[in-house]
């Protein structure tokens, strides 16, 4: 075997980000949360993830803001630390060794430099008992401080982080678990606790799902399973505390919470509606209905300006005061399953999959950013549970992105499969999925496989689907059936293929459209497309085809398939025989689009190895063992935007495109090579320069602008009087220069783009290190500003772009200070 | 924030005929004018001269009617026995009639009492025509002969005794005033030329020759006998071109449409047909209520004027411009078009601060009320007798909506004996549509399981759940039919398919539809 040190297998992006409560910062411009074993730091004015604050080894559990600095926030992990962060900069200032793993993590301003955390119970082993725990957090210079002081505050406490909650100003805490109400009172240091019984009257059930206290008043909100939310007051005594109980939730209250000043409970469950209670006069209420899917957590800023909710499908949606949403920031959305395959769409190059119930989502790898979703089944979507919906089951597009098939089943108990068969084109001017044709009923029965001919040259496209009643369809482009009909062409079904009443599992087009493969049980039958004649029958008895691929390029002359019991054959089309065959139980056999190598996913001994391969070649190209645990069932050639040139013969195969698979954990990985890696680190740390939040080029251009047109009411009068360019003696001059007495546009754009990366305007910050760069950058100021008048001198500007790479490190720090000063000059440049 | 979803109406492929250029035309007709007449109608002819008035032969009489006149204009009653045949002459001046006893007269049209009697006929004359030079009568009888005559003093010219049969149609040449021809029931069509002594040409129909027509061109010949309708090519020696059968009782009636591109046969089955000359493909039908004895077209497809055995005579005057127009008007409503378009096309100026306003989403009532959770509401206005009955789909759309949301069962509950009997109603209605019945099951099934108490108290739903019953017992006895005839194709291709040495591919699908049983109730 090749040693294979240099290609790893990495998470790609898509972790969870509605796991545990967001917060958002004091001044409201930062959303904070714990996604996968990191935090992110969101700007809520642009949703863009600003930073990534790194470092801890497990899964992070909780996120708070540090209550005597705002601008420092603790993260707990279940790796058993508790890091302290300053979020601005992204730096880590300090980690707590705690010693177990950490479930959830609470402060309150009134207990200075004790931070109380969730623990499992430490006398006994057994998992499902929790105790929260007060950790004095040692006041010491180090980077690493083991904290070793816990007290234990109550034990039996719920592991569910909204069920423990500071009440008034810190002076008791509330906690919740099962039945139980607990409340722990810090002076007279005393609890007193609180129970329901298991069923109300009505069948409703009483557990407590949540928690808030009132930050005024004595009072505890708790959330229950039924949908009911009870206010309780009086709670210091053992028996005569009261409650009342607001209504409207249909089924569990998961999230609770007041505004700062108590006027408001905000609350929310599966119905993804908003609810928002006037406090103490609860009859009055409103409503921010249709959220997208179920409310998991609710948080609002410390001024109450903007409520935030995170949602079941890995959405956090920002809102200002209950009116409007203002922003979604949404992650890659994970079902329970990915039914449809995961594909790439040939025009965005996005990844494409089942999303949002009834969508499907294009899921920007390099960007790790969702793009869109698709809805499919245009139907209001009912948030109940035990509601059969209607799902997105299957999904091609075409060679070339212009159409896409999707086909949408719903089963009903004692009723009848309804499936959908759509058709979506491609709109140049809308750039996005137009439905052309919706097929009811295409089949009888589930459909199994479908797959369009990815011939680039063919007049017609042609998409096939083979089903359970025993059919495999061939659907084509038609025109217009009939002259009055003033709507373009449409899909129809061109032809009805069986093959001994034997139920069709799995269908594949060759590369150049030529041949269509359909396996019939153990036979597997290969069709002319254009005459629809059954050529050749082909058959690796006694189980059943499972995958079917055909080879490209120069490979193209065989066809693969897998067996179900654990066979890998390859027959060779122009002998109609069997080429080889080897025993491998494959759970996903795929093609590269580009390349003739194919890839096999084989589950052995309870992990997955992978196997790329070319057909023509008896050695694989490239194995590795135990890529992850468990079975891969997912997974895609994504083509590269850039080639790589990487010359090993191990990682050649990752040239063209690179693969991504997905976990039955629902992870996102691929494979990537050490050359690959660092160049990414290094424009990642490119890309970090800026780390002035929000201060977007497009705000440093348009928001200077715009202060300096507030600043001065008359300049800003005379300049909306005005169009912008002939206010713009610079720009005027530029454009009516003759181009021959210009310097060329390179030079032009060169000089523009230095200017952005490093300017001078004050100087007053400036250590001595960076003078003398300071003196070459004014000249070059100068030269620009003369360029533009006069358009002279181009000598001199290259001097500043020789000088910079010879910085050091420390340097680049001051530099990047130094970038954190605007973009004046643009601006200037405007009013000039 | 998303907006709701309106429930998703789907379209159904329609059923019916095509919409074509041709449909449009031929339906462009008012509602027909009904006259009763005194007998069975046997011919029809259009004056050739403005106002294009018509004679109708029925009985002993032949009425003329005018263009829009309900009564007759003019009534020739002086027959002693049933007349037939009544014809205009080409200048609208003189009109010929043959009679039962055997005597053809002839009329001045502005007369009363017949300008000439021919006599020389032995048996009833059915055909009468003049000859294109205006001074010939042609008249064909059942005594199997066919004589030509003078008008001026009333003599016959020509005898000719060529068929062996009842000769019961004849054409002559409006361009060769000695060319005409005659059909018979010995199955013959016998073109005769004056200037000789025999007939030139004879062709063969294969059924007794019911009705004959010249294209205008006249190198063209329509025969129609029997349940055929028959072109024949005079040029190439009368060889036949095409054989047409698409009545399923004789045809009686031919007529051409003004401009010659559309053909018409009328028929004793009570169709009308409109064939295309060009592929002679039926372009329409028209239906009437009895059997149809004769067919005429006014000039410019004015009107249609069709005759019956049961003595009645309808015509049918084609709709004016401004008629078709209204009632496309009358679909938009007039002054609400103003308050749409005010302030629409205002263009901003350029100083102007453009306030967009989101668009106002326009839901149905249904679908208000869906989104208000108010199934019950909901199915009710699905229910509306105008949705009910004009647009089934909207409710079976917004039952399988409230299906979907799991809802179904609380919509239908809770209804009072007017409300059942209403959806009953509709379920008796449309359950055997195939395109609804898949939702409409789970529907009839709900009510089965939710009413199944109070059978028994009301009889308007007992009547109803009864027919209910009838319906479907009857429909799977057509579904069983169906599939037993589905069963003897499916070995009839299977025996009829050649053996390859290849197993044999699919076969393609046949046009009946398969549909699932319920047995349930």
């Amino acid at each position: 075997m090749v040693e294979h040190g240099d290609i790893r297998v990495v998470h790609r992006g898509g972790s969870k980000i509605n796991f545990r409560e967001p917060v958002i910062t004091h001044d409201s411009r930062y959303l904070l949360c714990a996604s996968g074993e990191c935090v992110k730091v969101f700007s809520t004015s642009t949703e863009e993830c600003i930073h990534d604050l790194r470092g801890h080894t497990g899964l992070v559990t909780g996120v708070l803001l540090k209550p005597s600095n705002h601008l420092q926030v603790y993260s707990c992990s279940a790796d058993g630390t508790v890091r302290l962060w300053d979020y601005t900069d992204g730096i880590l200032i300090k980690t707590y060794v705690i010693g177990c793993p950490v479930y959830s993590i609470c402060a309150s301003a009134n207990h200075e430099g004790v931070i109380f955390i969730v623990t499992p119970m430490l006398s006994d082993k057994r998992s499902d008992l929790f105790q929260l725990v007060a950790v004095d957090l040692p006041q010491s210079g180090d980077q690493l401080v083991e904290a070793r002081e816990l007290s234990a505050v109550l034990s039996d406490v719920s592991s569910n982080p909204a069920a423990i909650v500071f009440g008034r100003g810190g002076e008791y805490i509330a906690s919740a678990n099962g039945l139980h109400l607990e409340v722990y009172f810090f002076k007279k240091q005393k609890s007193y606790r609180f129970s329901l019984k298991e069923d109300n009257k009505k069948g409703g059930k009483n557990t407590v799902t949540c928690v808030a206290c009132h930050p005024k008043d004595d009072c505890i909100a708790t959330g229950h399973e039924d949908g009911k939310i009870r206010l309780w007051r009086n709670f210091n005594h053992k028996k005569e505390y009261t409650y009342s109980t607001l209504h409207w939730h249909h089924s569990a209250v998961s999230s609770l919470c007041f505004t700062p000043e108590g006027t408001n409970l905000l609350s929310g469950g599966m119905e993804s509606v908003l609810v928002q209670w006037r406090y103490n006069q609860e009859s009055e209420r409103d409503f921010l209905p249709r959220l997208g899917s179920a409310i998991t957590h609710i948080t609002v800023s410390p001024d109450g300006a903007l409520f935030c909710t995170s949602h079941s499908d890995n959405k956090i949606t920002i809102i200002q005061s209950c009116v409007k949403v203002s922003a979604v920031i949404q992650g890659l959305v994970k079902g329970e399953s990915v039914r449809t395959d995961m594909m790439v769409d040939p025009r965005s190059k996005s990844l494409v999959l089942n999303g949002k119930p009834g969508h499907l989502q294009f899921y920007s790898l390099p960007r790790d950013k969702l793009l869109y979703n698709l809805d499919i089944v245009q139907q209001e979507y009912i948030h109940e549970s035990g509601l059969e919906q209607f799902e997105v089951v299957k999904a091609a597009f075409d060679a070339s992105g212009s159409w896409l098939a999707t086909v949408e089943e719903r089963k009903q108990k004692d009723a009848e499969l309804e499936l959908n068969l759509k058709l979506w084109a491609f709109d140049e001017q809308t750039q996005s999925f137009v439905l052309n044709t919706t097929i009811s009923a295409p089949h009888e029965a589930r459909i199994t496989a479908m797959c369009f001919c990815h011939a680039t040259d063919s007049q017609t496209t042609m998409l096939v689907s083979t089903s359970k009643d025993g059919h495999f369809k061939a659907w084509q482009l038609g025109a217009p059936a009939h002259t009055e009909a003033d709507e373009g062409p449409s899909w129809s079904c061109d032809f009805v293929g069986a093959y001994h009443g034997l139920v069709p599992e799995c269908c594949c087009f060759s590369a150049d459209g030529s041949l269509l493969a359909v396996s019939f049980q153990e036979v597997v039958t290969v069709w002319s497309p254009a005459s629809w004649e059954l050529l050749t029958t082909l058959s690796q008895p006694p189980k059943a085809v499972r995958d079917l691929c055909f080879g490209r390029l120069s490979c193209s002359k065989y066809l693969l398939g897998t067996t179900a019991n654990n066979l890998l054959c390859c027959w060779n089309l122009l002998t109609c025989s069997l080429e080889w065959s080897t025993s491998m139980d494959i759970s996903l056999l795929l093609a590269d689009p580009l390349t003739e190598n194919m890839a096999a996913f084989c589950c052995q001994a309870g992990s997955t190895d992978l196997f790329v391969f070319k057909p023509s070649e008896p050695r694989p190209v490239f194995s590795q063992k135990a890529v992850c645990s468990g079975k891969v069932t997912r997974a895609v050639f994504a083509p590269r935007e850039e080639m790589l040139e990487s010359c090993e013969e191990s990682s050649q195969w990752l040239n063209h495109s690179q693969l991504y698979f997905l976990t039955p954990y629902m992870d996102l990985m691929t494979f990537t090579t050490k050359a690959e890696e660092d160049r990414l680190m290094a424009s990642s740390k490119q890309l970090v320069i800026d780390d002035s939040v929000a201060m977007t080029p497009f705000y440093l251009l348009l928001g200077k602008h715009r202060q300096q047109e507030d600043a001065d009411p008359l300049s800003g009068l005379s300049a909306e009087r005005r169009p912008l360019p002939q206010c713009s003696v610079a720009i005027k001059e530029l454009l009516q220069t003759p181009a021959h007495v210009l310097p060329s546009t390179s030079f032009l754009c060169s000089m523009f783009v230095q200017s952005l990366l490093i300017s001078v305007t004050n100087g007053r910050e400036e250590t001595k290190h960076v003078e003398e760069e300071m003196e070459s950058e004014k000249e070059e100021e100068d030269s620009e500003g003369e360029m533009e008048s006069s358009t002279q001198r181009p000598e001199q500007a290259s001097l500043g772009g020789q000088a910079a790479p010879a910085l050091t490190k420390a340097q680049l720090r001051e530099l990047k200070r130094v970038k954190k000063l605007d973009h004046s000059w643009f601006p200037g440049l405007l009013h000039s | 924030m998303a907006s709701f979803k309106p429930t998703k109406v789907q379209v159904y492929p329609k059923l019916g005929e095509k919409v074509t250029q041709d449909t449009l035309y031929w339906k462009n007709y008012k509602a027909p004018v009904q006259i009763k007449e005194f007998g069975a109608i046997t011919n029809i002819d259009f004056s050739p001269v403005a106002p294009h008035n018509f004679a109708v032969t029925a009985f002993t009489r032949i009425h003329i009617y005018g263009p829009f006149s309900q009564e007759p204009v003019k009534t020739f009653t002086r027959f002693k026995d049933t007349a037939y045949c009544g014809r205009f002459r080409s200048d609208g001046q003189l009109l010929v009639a043959g009679c039962e006893d055997s005597v053809v007269r002839l009329f001045d049209v502005s007369g009363k009492v017949a300008l000439r009697m021919f006599k020389g006929h032995t048996k009833a004359v059915h055909i009468t025509d003049f000859t294109s030079d205006r001074y010939q009568i042609l008249t064909g009888s059942d005594d199997y002969t066919c004589r030509l005559w003078d008008i001026p003093n009333a003599t016959e010219l020509n005898t000719y005794q060529e068929h062996t049969d009842y000769i019961r149609c004849g054409v002559t040449s409006k361009l060769n005033r000695d060319l005409f021809i005659t059909g018979s029931y010995d199955h013959t069509l016998k073109l005769f030329d004056a200037r000789a002594d025999k007939s030139v040409m004879t062709m063969d129909h294969g059924q007794p020759v019911e009705s004959l027509l010249l294209y205008p061109s006249e190198g063209l010949l329509v025969s129609a006998g029997g349940r055929h309708v028959k072109v024949w090519d005079l040029l190439k020696g009368g060889q036949p071109l095409v054989s047409l059968k698409n009545h399923h009782k004789t045809v009686t009636c031919l007529c051409l449409s003004s401009s010659g591109h559309r053909l018409l046969s009328a028929s004793l089955d009570r169709h009308v047909k409109v064939y295309n000359t060009t592929n002679y493909k039926v372009v329409h039908n028209f239906d009437y209520a009895a059997s149809i004895l004769s067919l005429a077209l006014a000039p410019d497809d004015e009107s249609i004027v069709v005759g019956m055995t049961n003595s009645i005579l309808s015509i049918k005057h084609r709709k004016s411009l401004d008629e078709s127009k209204e009632i496309s008007g009358q679909q938009r409503r007039q002054p609400s078009y103003r308050v749409f378009v005010k302030g629409k096309n205002y263009v901003p100026k350029q100083d102007d601060y453009l306030v967009s306003k989101p668009v106002k989403q326009h839901l149905a009532k249904y679908d208000k009320q869906l989104k208000k959770f108010n199934v019950s509401k909901a199915l009710d206005t699905a229910l509306e007798t105008w949705t009910r009955l004009r647009k089934p789909e909207i409710t079976v759309a917004v039952i399988k909506e409230l299906d979907r949301r799991g809802t179904l069962k609380n919509a239908l509950a809770g209804r009072d004996e007017q409300g059942l009997a209403r959806l009953l109603n509709f379920l008796i209605g449309n359950v055997v549509d195939p395109r609804f019945a898949p939702v409409l099951v789970t529907a009839a099934e709900m009510i089965l399981d939710i009413y199944q108490s109070v059978i028994g108290q009301s009889s308007v739903v007992d009547r109803q759940l009864l027919r209910l019953q009838e319906l479907l017992e009857r429909e799977i006895d057509y579904q069983q039919d169906l599939l037993e005839v589905l069963g003897m194709l499916d070995t009839m291709f299977a025996s009829s398919l050649p053996r390859k040495e290849v197993p044999c591919p699919g076969t393609q699908t046949t046009d009946i539809t398969k549909q699932t049983f319920w047995y349930r109730f």
